[in-house]
């Protein structure tokens, strides 16, 4: 095993001799070849243990979790950070997932002692401020949205399909209606909405798109029938188009007796521009971590609220928070129709600060021009690149993300994962690959408005260099990147077969050198 | 706009490059009647001190849980975070990073998940770990329909004792009906009876919501016998330090609400659901998992695995329809319990009982109290003579957070309108105590 030049050795201990690690990026051992069960990086007092209350159910199994002092710990978490791709190193045009800026003064507020310290079983006049703010945010959103009323406490967007989807179950129930078992979604959509739907019990009849990527009223009017319950669309779509007869088909839906549930990932392409409740939707989640900038983790957490329509009002989640007399009140428990809990306590806090920090910031005006700016930015990167790449749908303008088809491609012997590679040996994340499924090898960019005219042309640049070069016959360029990333491509078959899903002890312990 | 880079002759310079004449050209596929050119009735944009002065005004009217005897719990519990873990998760790289769905620039984020299963299937006694649910509740609720899954049953019996909300959400997700048996506290021992052959399985949260230890092992046969599963809530995650695992006790889930290490009270959210079960169930547990290859190389490397049981690939036919879960809440998670380790989290867990011990003493001492748990972990429930409800917006006049009033999550009944529930941390102090004790004691008075 080869040492690096902290002497810490630079392998991992399996597969290759040495790591891949270079001075900057060492690679860094697992927590537990690290760490062992003595070290801690907490200190605490040693008490005695009054067993009287304990009656025997005190632990025997080992923990076996390993410790590190706080040096340590800093020191593997700030390596392994490194071995990551992020918004702030660089520009992130995963499509249909806005990888827009973080701002700062989100992550301020959202550990101000007032709303980070709370609990959320304190009592109701201990958190008026909290209520508040809970409150603030459902106002903007139904103001964006020109909605009736709103359900923050969903987790993430695809709890908000859910909380939504519910809600529309319960309204078919409440009229006597429960027999409608059939939910429409068209097939560009994300994979949540089949999956909610069926979650509910529905059956899911796919729409397919017609040859300009977008929904065909009349395709939704011959599946309408008084089975279905509702349909599920995606507006801006996934192929990144604005559907031009959205409120027919609205009209549609709801003359058959079923409600539009609309996907509301794509909302940075059109808030403070259009309305979605003017458009003739009855429930619409929001993600919090797209739209309103609270990051995404590395995987969350999301928020994902819903804005439902007066008719699916009466059917909202509880908890929701009333103003009463000069303050606010909490309605805790479902009375009249209103759904139950979906979560226990209040949901997404952390987000709700972060994402009305947000809207304060941009005001009305501010987030009308960032989804202008979304939608000049997207439309810049389908100019600069429709002569190098396929553009599947060009009979309107793109709104937040372009969709470039993988015909460019062909007979290059580089496949659009290739492609995706090589553009991380360029210094980018890749967009979005094979989403939406109508479209060959399809890459999806969403630059959002984060990005400036200098980064957008040099990304545009790289686009239009690889794609020159893969075309003039430099394949390996794309088939076998990575080549500068921490690792190369991955096996990912091989994890699917035998998937070792956590760290097993080795058999044989080396000694440590003392 | 301090968060757009453009200026306005950039903009005309890309519209010429596109060819447009205005950006309301680009919106030509909305229907006119819907495309608004006028801003929304909404406040301006602001600079950055005027939004954190409305921020701070409005976090001032909240009482931090920090600014005075405090005692709450009923699933979610104020422990001392280290400063080093808000510290690291807020690392660009960490924070504004997506899903780790291109593994070759993702590694950071991977490996974390990869030591983050194991810590958690270690803690629970558990095979695997999945990579982070919403919380607790939620992956209660996937828990049950997981169960259901494997089992091809469809009656769930919840256990006396388990969460009023977590019984609400699994309530909301299964729907109400014959299939779904909540026994009362009360009826505790009339548990099996309402196990049949159609019985998914028995959930049973331990601690339970009112502090006590349950007899995990026994309702383990109890299911196993009948041939369903066992599914085992724990939603002070702290005591896994201190308790048997669940794992070791016959569990077939482990679920578990995260929250207490790592992660802020933060009014219920975000926080961070545990998922673990046995290696057989693998291809039933709903959520992403992180599992450990080679890359071309032949180097370690970690990737996404298992997908096929996920909505972006089976779509409708998905085991649950979770795709963003809470990875950001997961990494303080698993930075604060690698800090622990397992000697720091034994004696987390020890120093949290004996805070929890002095706190039984004091109120052993209150004339009119009568403590209801014989066991305990750090938490406690305490009868009132009089309602709870009351008692303890009186003392929280006095700045004394005394606890939950039972009456709060469970107002339609009677039988728990005098009882209050109590928790002590590690930042629980004696004079936090002697206040509480004083408190009460004027309140019964």
């Amino acid at each position: 095993m080869s040492m690096n030049t902290q002497g810490r050795p630079t392998g991992t201990g399996t597969g290759g001799a040495t790591g891949t690690g270079s001075s900057l990026l060492p690679d860094e051992p697992l927590l537990f070849e690290v760490g062992d069960t003595e070290h801690s990086g907490v200190d605490l007092p040693e008490v005695e243990l009054d067993t009287t209350h304990l009656d025997g159910y005190v632990r025997q199994t080992p923990l076996n979790i390993a410790g590190l002092t706080e040096p340590e710990a800093l020191r593997h978490y700030v390596r392994l950070s490194r071995l990551n791709y992020s918004i702030d190193g660089g520009m992130y045009p995963l499509g249909s997932c806005t990888m827009k800026h973080n701002p700062r003064l989100n992550e301020k507020m959202a550990r101000l002692p007032g709303f980070g310290d709370i609990h959320p079983l304190q009592p109701l006049s201990t958190v008026q401020g909290a209520l508040e703010l809970m409150e603030s945010l459902g106002a903007w959103l139904m103001t964006l949205t020109n909605t009736a009323a709103v359900c923050l406490t969903p987790k993430a967007g695809a709890h908000g399909e859910l909380a939504g989807m519910m809600a529309i179950k319960a309204a078919h129930e409440a009229r006597g209606e429960g027999h409608r078992n059939v939910v429409l979604v068209p097939d560009s959509a994300h994979g949540t909405n089949p999956a909610t739907a069926a979650f509910l019990g529905y059956t899911v009849t796919s729409i397919p798109a017609r040859a300009d990527g977008t929904v065909d009223v009349e395709a939704v009017k011959a599946a309408l029938s008084p089975r279905v319950a509702a349909i599920m669309l995606t507006n801006p779509n996934t192929c990144g188009l604005f559907e031009p007869q959205v409120i027919e088909i609205a009209a549609a839906v709801h003359e058959a007796g079923a409600y539009f549930y609309c996907d509301g990932a794509n909302f940075n392409a059109i808030m403070g521009v259009v309305r979605p409740g003017d458009l003739g939707i009855d429930a619409m989640h929001i993600n919090l971590h797209k739209t309103f900038s609270t990051p995404h983790g590395g995987g969350g957490p999301g928020a994902g609220p819903v804005v439902l329509s007066e008719a699916l009002a009466p059917f909202a989640p509880v908890p929701f928070v009333q103003r009463s007399g000069a303050g606010y009140d909490l309605v805790e428990h479902p009375a009249d129709g209103h759904l139950g809990r979906i979560t226990a306590f209040n949901g997404q806090m952390g987000m709700y600060v972060r994402a009305l920090t947000y809207m304060l910031s941009h005001g009305g005006d501010g987030l009308a021009q960032a989804a202008r700016d979304a939608v000049l930015n997207a439309n810049y990167i389908k100019a600069r690149l429709e002569g190098a790449f396929a553009v599947p749908f060009p009979d309107y303008p793109t709104m937040h993300e372009a969709l470039f088809d993988d015909s460019t491609l062909e007979g290059t012997g580089v496949s659009t994962l290739d492609f995706a590679k090589a553009m991380i040996d360029e210094g980018y994340h890749p967009m979005t690959m094979y989403f939406p499924l109508v479209v060959h090898g399809a890459m999806l960019v969403e630059p959002t408005e984060s990005e400036s005219r200098q980064t957008l042309d040099q990304f545009c640049d790289v686009m239009l260099d690889l794609a020159k070069d893969a075309r003039a016959g430099n394949a390996p360029r794309c088939t076998s990147a990575p080549t500068r990333a921490p690792r190369r491509r991955l096996d990912e078959t091989r994890a699917a077969r035998h998937p070792p899903l956590n760290w097993e002890p080795p058999v044989e312990l080396p000694q440590a050198a003392e | 706009m301090r968060y757009l880079p453009h200026s306005d002759a950039e903009r005309a310079e890309m519209l010429a490059v596109i060819g447009a004449t205005s950006v309301d050209d680009l919106f030509s596929a909305v229907p006119r009647a819907a495309f608004r050119t006028e801003p929304l009735a909404l406040p301006a944009h602001a600079p950055e001190f005027i939004v954190e002065q409305q921020m701070r005004a409005m976090a001032g009217r909240n009482r931090a849980a920090g600014d005075g005897p405090f005692f709450l719990g009923a699933g979610a519990y104020r422990h001392h975070v280290p400063a080093s873990v808000d510290h690291l998760i807020q690392r660009s790289e960490w924070l504004t990073a997506y899903t780790p769905y291109q593994p070759e620039v993702s590694q950071g984020t991977l490996q974390m998940l990869f030591e983050f299963q194991t810590q958690v299937a270690n803690l629970t006694g558990m095979d695997v770990a999945n990579a982070s649910m919403y919380d607790g509740s939620t992956a209660t609720a996937e828990a049950v329909l997981m169960a259901r899954r494997l089992t091809r049953r469809d009656r769930i019996v919840l256990s006396s004792g388990l969460h009023p909300h977590y019984r609400d959400v699994v309530r909301t997700y299964v729907g109400d009906g014959p299939d779904l048996v909540s026994v009362p506290y009360e009826l505790a021992g009339s548990l099996p009876m309402t196990i049949d052959d159609q019985t998914a399985a028995i959930v049973v949260q331990t601690p339970d919501f009112y502090g006590s230890l349950r007899n995990v092992r026994e309702l383990a046969d109890i299911a196993h016998d009948a041939g369903a599963l066992l599914i085992v809530v724990v939603t002070e995650v702290v005591s896994l330090g201190l308790l048997e695992a669940p794992g070791a006790l016959g569990a077939d889930i482990v679920v578990a609400e995260g929250q207490s290490i790592g992660n802020a009270l933060n009014y219920g959210g975000p926080y961070v659901g545990l998922m673990a079960t046995r290696k057989e169930f693998i291809r039933q547990m709903p959520g992403r998992l992180c599992g450990e290859t080679v890359d071309a190389d032949g180097n370690r490397g970690f990737v996404l695995t298992l997908s096929t049981r996920e909505q972006h690939i089976r779509r409708e036919k998905a085991t649950s329809n979770i795709c963003t879960n809470s990875g950001l809440c997961a990494l303080a998670f698993s930075i604060h319990m690698s800090l622990l380790g397992e000697a720091g989290l034994r004696r987390l867990a020890r120093l949290n009982h004996s805070r929890a011990v002095a706190l039984h003493k004091a109120l052993s001492a209150v004339p009119g109290v009568e403590i209801l748990n014989k066991t305990f972990f750090n938490e406690l429930t305490i009868r009132l003579p009089v309602a709870a409800a009351p008692v303890a917006d009186t003392l929280a006049r006095q700045n004394i957070l005394a606890g939950v009033p039972v009456s709060r999550l469970e107002p339609s009944d009677p039988h728990v309108a005098d009882l209050l529930v109590l928790a002590a941390t590690e930042l629980t102090t004696d004079d936090d105590i002697a206040a509480l004790a004083a408190g009460l004691t004027e309140a019964l008075k």
